[in-house]
């Protein structure tokens, strides 16, 4: 059982050891951590295809349809030929863009999703690098990919992608308040920033129970950072086409879509592990729990995409400055109250 | 002192941020223009300053059509105006020939008219509701929704005329061919599922609060605006104008049956939105009692396939899902061709409002105010 | 959402001998019928319009429809007129000269005619004076002619 619940762990430890046989420790080190990158690469791609295949499905049962279901066993190969199309179809720079702010752009946007990867716990010992500012680094690199939106939009010369990145920009630094003050709540319980901590912390209740405030927030603003439906304004396709990724095609459309949902898992990776305990659960090996938790959020996701219709641009600003923004502080201060030795005594008190 | 901290404040609000006007080219290719509407905004950031309604994308020449080709040919024809409609479209221009010969339909055909007419009615607003809700960025499941009944109301006409979208089922004088005998109890079934179905659509869209902070109080449109920009049917109605032509201008038999003139309060886009679905369950209603009323009988009456109306002209009225619509056909008594035929387009006419509901709006209500007004371009560029 | 009974309100057939009584100096033809259709003098046009949609017991409010017809010899305009609130309708007509067809703009009392008189006036090219924005609308700006009128030729190909 141990063997198994630490398989990939046990694996990255054996390849060191033999490779530590004939090659100094420094170059050991650098080859194994492109080894991880490159099978935590590989899973994220694989990952990311299941995410469309199953958001397609999940859609189409609600919808009274059936969803891909030529390409392969239930259509599960459809996002691979659809990956597979992207990739080999023409690369198109519209004449007036801006070429290189409009090559860096997707490059930008698929690298910080990528980034917030190096830092999620799958499992106890796995990730890539542990820091003990996990979560800070997790939350400042995903806010880089705002950046990427900007250049992508501002270069295209197209004026839905203008207006599709102003709203983006709009979007994203209004919802990283609310996410962050959302995220204090539970570093205040931990008192610490790493990733592993906040985990090994849940060990007796998830956070999700002392932080019921602090998840919905976290959940909505999530929702907004990642422009998924009520809050996909930056895409929006029945008003502004596609928004900044306009004029993309092929494989730097492909990459954005690469982004898109990989940003919306690692924002449902973020929620399991601040909020649901993370990796940990009965039985089942740990990279099972986790990747089961993450998903039944990202399920939720779906739900809600097809339920629901796009909030106006006003309406979502307003709705972070005057509805989250508040109830992120008020939950702060509600946390610091059950944090005080006053309280605490309160409570042991009654108890007695 | 406070004076001074005043006139301060009013400099830096008078002061305004130096910000340059875009002019966006919203259409004719694109997602949410319904075909190939073309409207020009001119936008201060996302809030609309002016905007332009440019037509003429899908012009096929239809009035000019018409003069060309026989009465009879032309019933084809207008099919292929609001193609969500195409069984009104039939009866508003038959019925103009007939009003300029002084035909008597029989009995059977005019129930059957008012039965085709009332399915064609929820047809077109499943559809309007559907592309409305798509068009507020839902993942097109109200549309899905809509669409799966307009499914089994496509099929009941394919069974009465072989086609889903272009009928040409109304002919001078009566219907091409009677209905068979699995049509009524097929109908009936529907009928009965029908209302349960309209509930699920609406359990998605009325009480949904994202709906509601975008529809309510969204592209106004006051009574007085309704009248005089010739506005009509669900759109009149919504703004709380009780007009109707099944009831004002009474036509074919809908006097003998009960219905309601269903009509909103504010006349937001919410409001058309509902007007549509309660029209709906009316049109349930009109069908029901149509069918218990059905007699036997010729569903057409004896009639040369060429005919030449005496010299004079014709304006037909009635109640399409859309508004009033009807045709001036001008005859000259001597051709077998209409000398002139004009279709009055309540789609064509509602595109005429939009400019004043959507200045200082934001991109995103142009969109859902298009939406809810239904333009059917097939019908407005005609 | 308040609803009205079906059958309350028929419709109302007007009187056209009253108003033509009062107008008289300014009608040239009545053609009795359901609508009645009243030839109206060109230049009394407007005045006519606005007592029409003005006058209590008439209020004329509702363009149902407009529209033009090509009769070779002369051009008409057709406005089929509606009341909501009497629910009562009348068509008048205005005969104008083919090659200097012009008619006064009523966008000034019914709103709903703008689109109305842009579209006769790319199809039948007949000029509505104090039209806000008087330009073709079905057509492209660059279109020679107007198709509706009946010496029109079709391109041939």
């Amino acid at each position: 059982m141990e063997v198994i619940n630490n398989i990939f762990v046990i694996i990255r430890d054996v390849i060191a050891v033999m490779l530590g046989f004939f090659l100094p420790p420094t170059l050991v080190e650098a080859i194994i951590a492109v080894l991880v990158i490159s099978v935590f690469l590989g899973f994220m791609t694989v990952n990311v295809m299941m995410q469309v295949w199953a958001e397609r499905k999940t859609i189409a049962y609600m919808q009274d349809r059936f969803g891909p279901n030529r390409v392969g066993p239930f259509g599960l190969m459809q996002s691979v030929a659809d990956a597979v199309k992207l990739l080999t179809k023409e690369d198109i720079i519209p004449t007036h863009a801006d070429k290189w702010v409009f090559r860096l752009g997707p490059i930008i946007v698929v690298s910080t999703a990528l980034m917030v990867y190096g830092v999620m716990p799958f499992g106890d010992g796995m990730v890539i690098a542990d820091l003990n500012i996990g979560i800070l680094f997790a939350i400042s690199i995903a806010s880089i990919g705002t950046i990427g939106f900007l250049m992508s939009g501002w270069s295209s010369n197209n004026k839905y992608a203008l207006l599709g990145a102003m709203r983006a920009v709009a979007q994203m630094v209004s919802y990283e308040i609310p996410l962050v003050l959302s995220i204090i709540g539970v570093v205040m319980l931990v008192g610490s920033l790493q990733m592993s901590e906040i985990v090994k912390a849940q060990s007796g209740l998830w956070f999700v129970i002392w932080q019921p405030l602090g998840f919905v927030i976290f959940f909505i603003a999530g929702l907004a950072e990642i422009n998924r439906t009520p809050f996909d304004m930056v895409e929006a396709d029945s008003e502004i086409v596609a928004g900044y990724f306009i004029e993309y095609s092929g494989m730097r459309f492909a990459v954005f879509y690469l982004a898109e949902y990989m940003s919306a898992f690692a924002s449902a990776a973020i929620a399991v592990t601040l909020f649901f305990g993370g990796w940990q659960g009965p039985l089942l090996p740990p990279y099972i729990w986790f990747l089961l938790k993450v998903w039944l959020i990202f399920f939720v996701m779906i739900w809600i995409r097809a339920t629901l219709p796009r909030v106006r641009v006003d309406q979502l600003m307003g709705f972070a400055w005057k509805v989250l923004i508040p109830l992120a502080l008020l939950n702060i201060f509600l946390t610091g109250a059950i944090l005080q030795p006053w309280y605490q005594g309160l409570v042991q008190g009654l108890a007695k | 002192m406070s004076e001074l901290i005043l006139a301060s404040k009013n400099s830096a609000l008078d002061a305004k941020i130096d910000t340059e006007r875009i002019t966006l080219n919203v259409g004719p290719q694109h997602p949410s223009t319904h075909g190939v509407l073309r409207v020009i905004l001119t936008l201060d950031g996302e809030i609309v300053i002016d905007a332009e309604v440019v037509l003429g994308y899908l012009h096929r020449g239809f009035e000019k059509l018409c003069e060309e080709g026989t009465y009879t040919q032309n019933i084809s024809l207008t099919d292929r105006l609001d193609y969500f409609n195409s069984m009104n479209n039939n009866w508003a221009y038959v019925k103009a020939v007939e009003m300029m010969m002084d035909i008597e339909v029989p009995e059977r055909a005019e129930y059957l008219r008012v039965i085709m007419s009332e399915l064609q009615r929820i047809v077109s607003h499943l559809a309007c509701t559907g592309f409305f809700v798509s068009d507020l960025g839902a993942a097109h499941t109200p549309l899905l929704y809509a669409f799966r009944e307009r499914e089994e109301i496509l099929d009941l006409f394919e069974m009465v005329c072989g086609a889903r979208m272009t009928y040409n089922y109304f002919r001078i004088g009566g219907l091409a061919n009677d209905i068979h005998d699995g049509w009524i109890p097929r109908l009936k079934a529907f009928l009965q599922r029908l209302p349960s179905k309209i509930d699920e659509l609406e359990a998605l869209i009325t009480g949904n609060e994202v709906i509601l902070a975008r529809a309510k109080g969204v592209g106004v449109l006051s009574p007085e605006m309704a009248i005089s920009f010739s506005t009509a049917g669900p759109v009149i109605r919504a703004s709380g104008v009780p007009f109707d032509l099944r009831r004002d201008v009474p036509y074919s038999l809908y006097p003998r049956f009960d219905f309601k003139v269903i009509t909103g309060k504010n006349g937001d886009i919410f409001d058309r939105y509902y007007v549509r679905v309660q029209e709906m369950r009316e049109s349930i209603r009109i069908i029901e009692q149509a069918l218990e009323q059905l007699p036997d009988g010729p569903i057409r009456i004896p009639f040369p396939l060429n005919v030449r109306p005496p010299a004079g002209e014709a304006l037909s009225r009635i109640e399409g899902p859309k508004g009033e619509m009807g045709f001036y056909i001008v005859s000259d008594g001597t051709s077998i061709s209409p000398y002139r035929v004009h279709q009055r387009p309540p789609c064509f006419i509602h595109l005429g409002v939009l400019r004043d509901l959507v200045i200082g709006w934001k991109v995103a209500d142009v969109i859902a105010t298009l939406a809810s007004l239904d333009p059917i371009m097939g019908e407005v560029d005609r | 959402m308040k609803s009205e009974c079906a059958l309350a309100s028929p419709h109302v057939d007007i009187d056209i001998d009253a108003i033509s009584a009062k107008i008289s100096d300014s009608i040239t033809r009545v053609v009795r019928g359901a609508p009645p259709a009243v030839y109206i003098r060109l230049d009394r046009l407007l005045e006519v319009c606005r007592f029409l949609k003005e006058t209590a017991e008439l209020e004329f409010n509702y363009l149902s429809n407009l529209t033009a017809v090509d009769y070779l010899d002369r051009m008409e305009v057709v406005y089929h007129l509606y009341s909501i609130s009497r629910k009562h309708a009348v068509t008048l007509k205005v005969e104008v000269d083919r090659e200097r067809a012009s008619v006064p703009s009523v966008t000034g009392i019914w709103r709903g005619a703008d689109f109305q008189e842009r579209e006769v006036y790319d199809l039948l090219g007949v000029t509505f004076v104090g039209h806000p924005n008087l330009k073709r609308i079905l057509l492209y700006d660059e279109f020679v002619g107007h198709p509706l009128r009946k010496d029109f030729a079709l391109p041939k190909d």
